[in-house]
């Protein structure tokens, strides 16, 4: 057994033990927190199959980001875990028939010949994966490349339309913005007047 | 507009925040007025009300007439005061309290007696070793007094012009 | 000597691999953790100066053992476990916020192939692990079992993922005008003098960088998350002893890699000022001080780090909403607009023009 392997084989035991602990977590914050270690085992396997941008990509997007605004709403969720597991046995005769269709699916998908190629010859030292994807995105793909930005663009125009509402019920709020243009002019007047007569 | 085109240039060339470091960044290199406490000590008031003292007369006689004026004076209750008549006839105490957890330093026992028996010493840094040692008794100040009576006499002296 | 190398030449080929990696380590942490005690030194004696004060100066001559002095005592004050915490979360969080701060150095070059790991995607390496800093934080906050700690946890998710972004976008314009990820190579980008640095076509980028790099080490006018006046100590009121320390250790480590990396990014790391000069660098002792090397690094990240403290010193915390709204409606347009004045300047050059 080479290093490497020896490595790989660290990397995915944990990666799938911690799958495991996402979905046997009582607790939904120690569930998100296996997730994160699940997306960071892969991403060092993904590493270890010198596909390093991708693998600091899914570091990056995906535990730095997505499972930190993940956790942000577990947290202040107040979950009541007992009424969760209630109907466990009840639905598991159908969670057992949706898993072995899954299981058959994969089985089926990966014993074609779909993926079978032969294996990629390892990359020179001064690869840069980066370089490669960032040649092929903009080139073959340029087209599905923009196109996916768009949508992305109007997935977020789209989420915060949705999720802005300005209040029309005379609340007053603070606007940064006119906080800090506004001068002691604005605010303050200077009167000039005459001093009382003296009695 | 154009106050609002020199707001613009003003936030973005970050001329309020600059301006602030530049203050702090003059300060830095200004004198420091730190006093390092144990080897430097600010100029003290003759009038400073720290450590209390019983005082006597140049020839060993105690001051104290027991008249009880600071006891009364006293705002914060600190000082009690049982006397007697001694064997010459005159009225001396047997027990001159002065409970220093509750004295608030306000200088008014000092400003009560008619003999300058009770008074205000410079001793700020002092302290107590032992449960009680709070309430200082009469044979505690008389020593206190005695100690410094050097040092008493001279701030009573410089601050006499000024009564 | 001759029999020390007889030993080392007896160790199989794989374990001194090891060896000499671990030693590599020790080489980079152990520095980064001196470096990160006297920060704190140098903390209380900048910002007392700047308050006319003197700082500490008891614990040694002139102070200058106060840090050791401080160590102690945290390594022998006792953890306190507040009671229905998640005792085993509450120990993993500290561990979580230091351990990317001290893993990024693997990527940083100190001089001209002085990096432990010189791998291509180096400035993605760093982005990605600084990214995980957060979580030591968020997991504090949420195990303290205490309202405070949720609070300021909660602060510093919306914060720092808001800064990351910006910070990310300053990057970007780096490596348009790099043309490579790897640290070392968008240094020697910067070669030929201060004139060549990317401060001057990047300087808004740089400034915007800067800003949230503090932001990112929730330092002053940043520091919500430890708003002493309404949430106490933030995510950290229940930690006390080495606990706390090694919040306290991973919040200089990413103060002094802010620092390091934007010298690197911005300032030519390494690369003397004086860069372009033959006539200067080939006089005997003056052309080697003057010339490349890791003391203009250090000089450079010194200037930054006490502009960190320098920034604490000056300015009041923003209030949280004026945080949120600088981060998106003005550091990131910002650095778009920058970026596509870049890429424009790319353009021009690769068509010929410029």
């Amino acid at each position: 057994m080479t290093f490497e392997l020896f490595i790989f084989y660290v990397f995915a035991t944990v990666s799938v033990l911690s799958a495991v602990g996402v979905v046997t977590m009582r607790n939904p914050v120690y569930a998100a927190l296996f997730l994160i270690l699940a997306f960071f085992t892969s991403a060092a396997t993904w590493i270890l199959l010198e596909a390093e941008f991708l693998g600091v990509v899914l570091v990056l997007v995906y535990v730095g980001a997505v499972m930190v605004l993940f956790l942000f709403v577990i947290m202040m969720l107040d979950i009541n875990i007992d009424p969760l597991r209630e109907g466990f046995i009840r639905y598991l005769p159908f969670g057992i028939l949706i898993a072995v269709v899954i299981a058959a699916e994969i089985i089926m998908v990966l014993s074609s010949d779909v993926f079978v190629m032969e294996i990629p010859k390892a990359a020179p030292l001064d690869f840069s994966n980066t370089k490669a994807l960032g040649e092929i995105l903009y080139t073959d793909y340029v087209y599905p490349f923009e196109l996916a930005a768009v949508i992305l663009l109007v997935a977020m125009v789209a989420a915060i339309s949705l999720a802005m509402r300005k209040r029309n019920d005379g609340t007053k709020r603070q606007i940064p913005a006119d906080q800090i243009r506004t001068k002691s002019t604005d605010r303050l007047r200077v009167v000039k007047m005459k001093s009382e007569e003296k009695l | 507009m154009i106050a609002s085109i020199k707001h613009f240039i003003k936030t973005f060339t970050l001329f309020e925040l600059l301006q602030g470091l530049s203050i702090t960044g003059k300060y830095f290199f200004k004198r420091k007025i730190t006093i390092q406490y144990p080897e430097q000590k600010t100029p003290m008031s003759p009038r400073f009300r720290g450590h209390h003292a019983l005082r006597r007369y140049p020839n060993g006689e105690e001051r104290c007439i027991a008249c009880k004026l600071c006891e009364a004076a006293c705002p914060a209750l600190a000082i009690t005061i049982d006397s007697e008549e001694r064997a010459d006839g005159t009225r001396r105490t047997t027990k001159y309290d002065i409970d220093m957890f509750k004295c608030i330093y306000c200088g008014f026992c000092e400003e009560a007696c008619p003999v300058d028996a009770i008074v205000e010493t410079h001793v700020f840094e002092y302290h107590f070793e032992e449960r009680g040692d709070h309430v200082r008794t009469k044979e505690v100040l008389l020593a206190f007094g005695d100690k410094h009576e050097a040092e008493i006499a001279k701030s009573r002296a410089a601050d006499a012009p000024y009564r | 000597m001759d029999s020390l190398i007889a030993i080392w030449e007896s160790v199989p080929e794989a374990l001194r691999i090891v060896i000499v990696i671990l030693l590599k380590i020790i080489a980079i942490l152990l520095p980064v953790i001196i470096a990160v005690a006297y920060t704190t030194f140098a903390e209380r004696k900048i910002i007392g100066y700047m308050q006319v004060r003197c700082g500490p100066n008891r614990v040694g001559p002139k102070g200058w053992l106060q840090p050791i002095a401080d160590t102690l005592k945290l390594m022998f004050k006792e953890i306190i476990v507040p009671t229905k915490s998640s005792k085993a979360v509450f120990f993993i969080a500290p561990m979580l916020a230091l351990a990317p701060a001290l893993a990024v150095w693997s990527v940083i070059p100190f001089w001209e192939g002085g990096v432990l790991s010189d791998i291509n995607a180096g400035l993605l390496f760093v982005l990605a692990i600084t990214s995980l800093d957060v979580f030591g934080i968020i997991l504090a906050g949420w195990a303290s079992n205490s309202k405070y700690a949720i609070l300021s946890s909660m602060r510093v998710g919306a914060q720092v993922v808001a800064y990351e972004i910006a910070m990310g976008f300053a990057l970007v314009g780096v490596l348009m005008l790099a043309g490579s990820l790897n640290l070392t190579e968008i240094v020697n980008a910067q070669a030929g003098g201060i004139q060549n640095w990317f401060m001057w076509p990047l300087f808004g980028l740089l400034v915007v960088y800067f800003i949230s790099g503090v932001a990112e080490t929730n330092r002053a006018p940043f520091d919500v998350a430890e708003g002493e006046s309404e949430i106490v100590a933030g995510f950290h009121v229940e930690y006390s002893g080495m606990a706390f320390a090694l919040f306290f250790l991973a919040e200089y480590a990413s103060m002094l890699l802010i620092s390091i990396l934007t010298v690197l990014l911005f300032l030519g790391g390494w690369l003397s000022p004086f860069g372009g000069m033959e006539g200067l660098l080939s006089i005997p002792v003056l052309g080697t001080i003057l010339g490349d090397g890791i003391h203009w690094l250090f000089l450079k990240a010194f200037f930054f780090l006490v502009l960190y403290l320098w920034f604490r010193a000056t300015f009041p915390r923003y209030r949280y909403d004026q945080i949120m709204r600088l981060g998106w409606k003005i550091l990131i347009p910002v650095t778009l607009v920058w970026i596509f004045g870049i890429g424009i300047y790319k353009g021009l050059q690769i068509e010929g023009i410029l």
